[in-house]
């Protein structure tokens, strides 16, 4: 079996399971962010009364409001009351306020993700944790309340398909380049409905920064897991954050895979993702020159130390042009903190670069909104038609490096030219 | 069993903020429907029926998880969400709100906006029943066809409350 089918069955109390099969699964850990408010009008309008609805593990369930914080208008601000009530009504453990950071970056670095587990979140990017060998995939809101009542959910097993990444990536070329790459060669449904397992010497290479964008955008490859084996770094990743065991899943030698694709890191350049669908990839020594008005480095595909120390090495001593707005903001209070002893955020602000708080804000048009006609160069996961405001904007996807890069040209650039 | 409606139709690629934009989603879902698609079909409220069906193309509802992006079609009074491919947390949420969702490749060719279409659950084909063109399709087994015939994922859980 392959991982993905290895953690289906284990959850689902099989010996075996094939691609096609229907099993009800137990699942070990379900998170929600701020659609966590929908939970009370849902189970309202299927008349179950609140007080007669249980968690079904308490300590398996994380809520994290991250996507408007601070709440700037009073709608939010109901909405952030509503999901602290409703927490603290259903006896949450793990409920991270606006404190903590964006939902998939709290689930990793606070502990809430082993390997082999099986996890849902609702929202789409939870495909992130796939990054420490977990099987993990976004679900709605009306999905989420049935596991928080029962810890049980129905999946079909998927095919896996895996995508050999050989070779090594060059300087400057990041994981950010490779999965775009990807979505441009082989379109953003090559892996619609299929479990990915990420292997090959670039993958091996890569820090768990650069895995987990892989495996947060593995959903816009369609994905339902991004999965990556367990190596040292992933052990020594956890050990920082957990004290539970840590038990790696394999595929078996004789796992079956319906495709493999082999792409030669060695031969990538930075890639960039054209307006308005991440499938829409070029290179960027191909897309001639793109005047910018905003960079943003953000979101839980970035945010990142890696990213941010990218960030700040390429724009340290220099100055972010008047006409750029460069936004960072990291993904969580714990990469805020680590870039602050590092010097990274005052590296940044010399530059120029307006650094926000930990949330979604930039990613998803809550902050640093774009107006008609107006470009972003952005190192998040999607470049959806207004995604950051308004829909006659236009939102280039990329690597942090080609963000900052980007950003101090005032256009689309190499960030191989800059250093 | 055989359903009969209008099709509706829409291209590749719908995105779920193409279907109700992510700075709406503080609205309650009658009125978010009224918005459902405004971007690409500003006048689609307006004009549906009760009954219509939705012929996607490629990857219809890829993106956010956001359920009222399915919501909003279901308080519409569609019931099945036809689509070349259908992006997998969208095709989740249809089944978890009690909506048929039929993956036929070849389908979207076979209508022009406002045609009648055949959806026969018996034969896995879905047809024009003017040109006689038809597209097949894998009709819902296991558990998700449990949770569409029960009218949705919350009814199983009240189902299972109960108990
Ligand atoms: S940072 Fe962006 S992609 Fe990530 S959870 Fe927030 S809105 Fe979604």
């Amino acid at each position: 079996m392959t991982i993905a089918e290895k953690i289906l069955a284990r959850a689902s109390g099989r010996k075996k399971v094939e691609p096609g099969n229907y099993v009800t699964a137990k699942i070990d850990m379900a998170m929600m962010p701020d659609a966590f408010r929908l939970i009370r009008p849902l189970l309202k309008q299927a008349g179950i009364p609140e007080s007669e609805f249980k968690l079904w593990d308490p300590d398996r369930v994380v809520i994290v409001t991250d996507h408007r914080v601070p709440a700037f208008d009073v709608v939010n601000a109901r909405a952030q009351k509503l999901a602290r009530d409703l927490a603290r009504s259903l006896g949450v453990k793990h409920f991270y306020d606006i404190f903590a950071g964006v939902c998939h970056q709290v689930m990793v670095e606070k502990g809430h993700v082993l390997p082999g587990q099986l996890i849902v979140g609702a929202d789409s990017h939870t495909t992130t944790y796939g990054a420490l060998n977990v099987a993990s995939t976004g679900i709605g809101a009306s999905e989420m309340a049935y596991v928080l009542g029962t810890g049980e959910l129905w999946f079909m097993v998927p095919e896996t398909i895996k995508f050999d990444i050989q070779g090594h990536l060059s300087p400057m070329v990041t994981s950010k380049d490779v999965i775009l790459h990807i979505a441009g060669k082989y379109s953003t449904e090559v892996a619609q409905y299929k479990a990915i397992e990420w292997t090959g010497s670039a993958v091996d290479e890569m820090s768990i920064d650069a895995r987990l964008t892989m495996g947060n955008m593995s959903v816009e490859l369609g994905a339902k897991f991004g999965i990556f084996r367990a190596d040292e770094k992933t052990i020594a990743y956890l050990k920082k954050r957990t004290d539970k065991p840590i038990e790696p899943v394999d595929p078996d030698p004789d796992a079956v895979y319906a495709h493999t694709y082999t792409i030669d890191a060695s031969k990538l350049e930075p890639q960039i993702a054209l307006p308005h669908n991440v499938g829409n990839v070029k290179g960027v020594s191909e897309v001639g020159d793109i005047p910018i008005d905003q960079a943003v480095i953000a979101s839980c595909c970035h945010g990142r130390i890696e990213d941010l120390e990218t960030a700040a090495r390429i724009v340290k001593g220099k100055k972010i042009p008047k006409t750029v707005r460069f936004f960072v903001a990291p993904a969580s209070w714990e990469q805020y903190k680590e870039a602050l002893d590092k010097g990274i955020i005052s590296t940044l602000v010399d530059a120029g670069v307006m650094v926000g708080n930990p949330s979604c804000g930039f990613c998803t048009g809550y902050q640093g909104v774009l107006a008609e006609g107006e470009s972003c160069v952005a190192a998040t996961p999607r470049n959806f038609r207004g995604r950051m405001g308004s829909p006659d904007s236009r939102i280039y996807l990329a690597s942090a490096a080609t963000v900052a890069a980007s950003a101090l040209r005032g256009k689309i650039v190499d960030p191989r030219e800059v250093n | 069993m055989i359903i009969r409606g209008r099709a509706r139709k829409f291209g590749d690629n719908i995105d779920t903020d193409t279907i109700t934009s992510g700075s709406l989603l503080h609205l309650a879902t009658e009125e978010l429907a009224q918005h459902a698609f405004e971007p690409i079909a500003p006048d689609f409220a307006k004009s549906v029926r009760e009954g219509d069906i939705i012929i996607g193309g490629n990857n219809f509802g890829c993106g956010s998880s956001r359920e009222q992006a399915t919501a909003v079609v279901k308080q519409l009074g569609i019931r099945y969400v036809v689509a070349e491919s259908m992006a997998r947390i969208y095709m989740r949420n249809c089944v978890a709100l009690g909506l048929y969702p039929v993956i036929s490749k070849g389908v979207s060719g076979l209508f022009a906006e406002g045609n009648e279409i055949e959806i026969d659950f018996e034969k896995g084909e879905v047809r024009n029943p003017k040109t006689g063109e038809k597209a097949a399709f894998e009709p819902l087994s296991g558990g998700s066809l449990e949770i569409v015939n029960a009218g949705g994922i919350l009814a199983t859980l009240k189902k299972r409350m109960g108990k």
